[in-house]
Parts: structure tokens; sequence; C-alpha cells
């Protein structure tokens, strides 16, 4: 069987959150709302040390953010009164959404990062009761240079290295920074990664990264999602190369890579900045296994006609031994892939626009 | 002479699980002190309450609406406006959402 166990689909979206679970990926159990009226831009599922843990990020238009988690798929929810993810008095700034929760590698079990607007990380040594702001990255020299993008000034990827110290950190404006110290100091690398909306296309940050992520077998390599562009990098983000030729264009938000396999990665394309639906109203999830030389569209499954878009952390891959991929849309219709992405069966539909997915297969 | 004014605070139905289920509470606040102060008390000892109405830099949520006796006090002084003994402070959330 190649996922063992139940699997775990959370779905964050922009009135609530929905657990959906299954035994064979392909039928699928969802509940009821959870956090209703409050957007979850952020989900995460934590399965290190043979506990599960989710995560929400949560988002009250009144009440501001918040970060959840349950130890009890679900069911209960706790927050915890002190030393969550907020800004110290002097910091002079307000925690505005958290873009992304992200457990780290299995050798570093406690550890959780999470990628915030205004941008800055936090990182939980204590399996994410409480957080620490990131000081390098928040008093870097460039911070004041860092835009917004349409959906405000964040860091909504945070990559940490299984291999090393190697972080990286991808942010919208801004690009991509590493760290080669755990977090300590950051370095902007983007050459080769285009900003044509700026004077200079070729500056050494400032660029509009929308996704990144990372091979699962050599973690120097990675790959990017731009806004305009698709690359991948060999030598942990020194250099990017565009891996954009053979897809319908180089638009979008999604970059998933698969979780065992080397050079295999997905992205969902949209058609332009100027016209954020799949091309010619065909949604199509793109796939490649050769790090970007060649890509092969598949749209088994989903429907003929769709003219909403994905967003950057509304897909993801689960780690079966055959992965499930998975993708909402801001239309509310949910997709799963049992088969790598070759083809899709419908989870739920009718949801809020979702803003976040994460799948884990989770005992049973 | 008491340094002490009584006041009541009306608790919106969404903070209510941040204060024991409670929808007011009479809390007792320095005379001649000001919502700044009023939420410093309301906030003691729940932390959860508290960052639901101001954010970290102290400002009150864009969202969130305090009124005294009626009067909303961004119309006033905002979190410096005084707060009289005997007030009635509600505190709600604004029209917003989509």
């Amino acid at each position: 069987m190649s996922a063992a166990g139940t699997t775990l689909l959370a779905i964050g979206t922009k009135k609530g959150l929905w657990l959906a679970s299954s035994t064979d990926r392909e039928t699928w159990t969802v509940s009821e709302p959870k956090f209703l009226m409050e957007e979850i831009p952020s989900v995460g599922i934590d399965t290190r040390g043979g506990r599960t843990r989710l995560f929400a990020g949560r988002m009250s238009w009144h009440f501001g953010p918040c970060i959840a988690h349950s130890d009890d798929l679900g069911e209960t929810w706790a927050e915890p009164q002190e030393g969550s993810i907020r800004f110290g008095a002097d910091d002079g700034a307000a925690l505005e959404r958290i873009w992304q929760i992200q457990p780290d590698a299995e050798n570093r079990p406690g550890v959780v990062w999470a990628g915030c607007q205004p941008i800055s990380v936090w990182k939980s040594t204590d399996s994410g009761e409480t957080f620490e702001l990131n000081r390098g990255l928040w008093d870097h020299p460039h911070r004041s240079e860092w835009g917004a993008g349409f959906g405000g000034a964040a860091a909504h990827t945070v990559l940490p290295s299984p291999a090393d110290d190697t972080v990286h950190v991808a942010m919208s404006t801004g690009g991509v920074y590493r760290s080669d110290d755990g977090g300590s100091s950051w370095q902007p690398r983007n050459h080769g990664i285009s900003a044509y909306f700026l004077p200079d296309p070729a500056p050494e940050f400032g660029q509009c990264v929308h996704k990144v992520a990372r091979d699962a077998v050599d973690p120097d390599r990675l790959f990017a999602q731009n806004h305009h562009g698709v690359y991948t990098s060999h030598d942990r983000g020194d250099s990017w190369q565009s891996i954009a030729d053979g897809l319908p264009a180089d638009f979008g938000f999604v970059m998933l890579t698969h979780p065992h396999r080397s050079r295999t990665a997905w992205v969902i394309p949209l058609k332009a900045d100027g016209e954020r639906i799949p091309p010619d109203g065909h949604l199509m999830v793109h796939r490649t296994d050769d790090a970007g030389g060649t890509w092969q569209a598949s749209d088994s499954g989903l429907p003929r006609a769709e003219y909403n878009a994905v967003l950057r952390d509304a897909a993801c891959v689960d780690t079966a031994e055959v992965p499930g991929v998975y993708f909402g849309t801001r239309g509310g219709t949910v997709y799963a892939s049992a088969d790598e992405g070759r083809t899709f069966r419908e989870v739920a539909s009718h949801l809020p626009d979702v803003l976040s997915v994460r799948a884990a297969v989770v005992p049973a | 002479m008491s340094t002490l004014a009584s006041v009541t605070v009306l608790i919106p139905t969404l903070l209510r699980p941040y204060i024991d289920g409670r929808s007011e509470i009479s809390m007792s606040v320095p005379v001649d002190g000001d919502v700044s102060a009023l939420l410093d008390g309301l906030g003691a000892g729940r932390p959860l309450l508290d960052q639901r109405i101001r954010e970290e830099t102290g400002a009150l949520r864009r969202y969130v609406n305090i009124y005294i006796d009626g009067e909303d006090v961004r119309r006033l002084d905002g979190l410096g406006t005084p707060v009289p003994s005997g007030a009635t402070v509600m505190i709600i959330q604004s029209v917003a959402g989509g």
C-alpha cells in the first residue's frame, strides 16, 4: 500500500479550516469547519517523533493573527498564553499574518519555523509552543528596501536544509535570502532571477519570488516559481537558471518538489501577471522529472474550464512512498492525486478561497 | 477619598472565551485613568484577550471599537480618553469583512 495509515489533508481557507481524511486517498471525509470566519493562510502538520501536531496560522479581521496547535487531529486547539509570535514593544511592528509554518528536519525534532507579515522569520525550539524573532533577518540592512506584493510584505517560504545549517527564505518582495549559519546572518541569493518590474531587471535583491522548494535528495538544488519566471538552482541559490521552456506560461504561485526523488517538481501555471487565470481557462498541473529540462502536463480529473487561481501555499505533497499531490483553488475546490499528479479527484468544492493545504500520513 | 472608580465593561460574544465566558465585568480603575489604563487592567492575567483588542505596539486594533457611555473613543482622545467613574465601556467589533 502506498500510503499506510490515514492521510490527513488540512485545508486553510479565507473563512475557516477544514480537515479531510482518507485511508485510500481516493474517498475523503471532510470535517465541519474550524475557526469559521477566520482566514487560515498557513497550516502545518508535524509528524516527527511519533506525534502528530497540527498548526493553524489564524487571522481574524477584527481580532488579529495568532498561531494555534492541536495534538488530537483538530478536535481541540491550544494557543500559548505567552511567548507566541508577537513582536516586542521595542520592535515598532505588529504581526499581521502568519504565511508559513514549517517543521524542520527529522534531526531537529523540536524546531518549527514560521514566516510572517511584516517580513520576518520566527523559530521555535519547543515544537511550536513559543517562538523567537530571527534578529538576523529582522535587523538586515536591506529590510527598509523590501517591498510589498499585493498580498502584503511577507516572508512566505522558509526552507531549512536537512543536511546542514543552511536555511533559505523567500519573500515578496525581496527575493531569496540564504543563511549558512542557521539563521544568524543572511545574504541575498537571486543571481539569474529576473525582476522585470524594476528599473534594473537584475538587482541583487528585490525580486518577487512566489515560492521556492528544495530537492529532497540533493539539498543544494532548489526550484523557484517567480513573478514571471520558473527557475532552478544547483548550487544552493548562488545562481539560478530558467526552466520555463516547455510550460504554457511562466507565471504562477506554486512550486512543489517530490518528497523522495531528485529532480521532480510540479507547477500550476497561470497565464500572466495581468491575467491570473489558468492559460486559456484550462487548469493543468505540469511536472518535470529532469529538473526542468522537460515538462509533462496533466489535466486528468480536472475541470475543462477553470478561471480561478491557485495560490502559493494552496498546494502540497504528502510523504507517502508514492506521494500524493494536492491543491485548492480560489474558487474553493480542492483536488487530490494519489499517483504523483497524473490523475486528480475532487476532495471538496464550494469552500471559501483556498489559501493553504498540507497533507501527511498519520497513524490510524 | 477613593482613588479608584468603578466601571462596567461589556464584552463582545467572540471575546468571551478569553474571559471565562462573561458578557460583562465590573472593574475598579484609577480615578482620572484613561482607556489604556482600563485595558491594562482588563488584560492583566488575560494576555489572549488583550492581544485581540490591542496590537503589540499598544494601538487599538483597526476593527475593534471602544465606546464610553456611547461615545466612540476614536472620536475623542483615542486610548487617552478619560474613563469617568460609573462609565459603561463597550468593546465591539466594527463592521468589516467580506
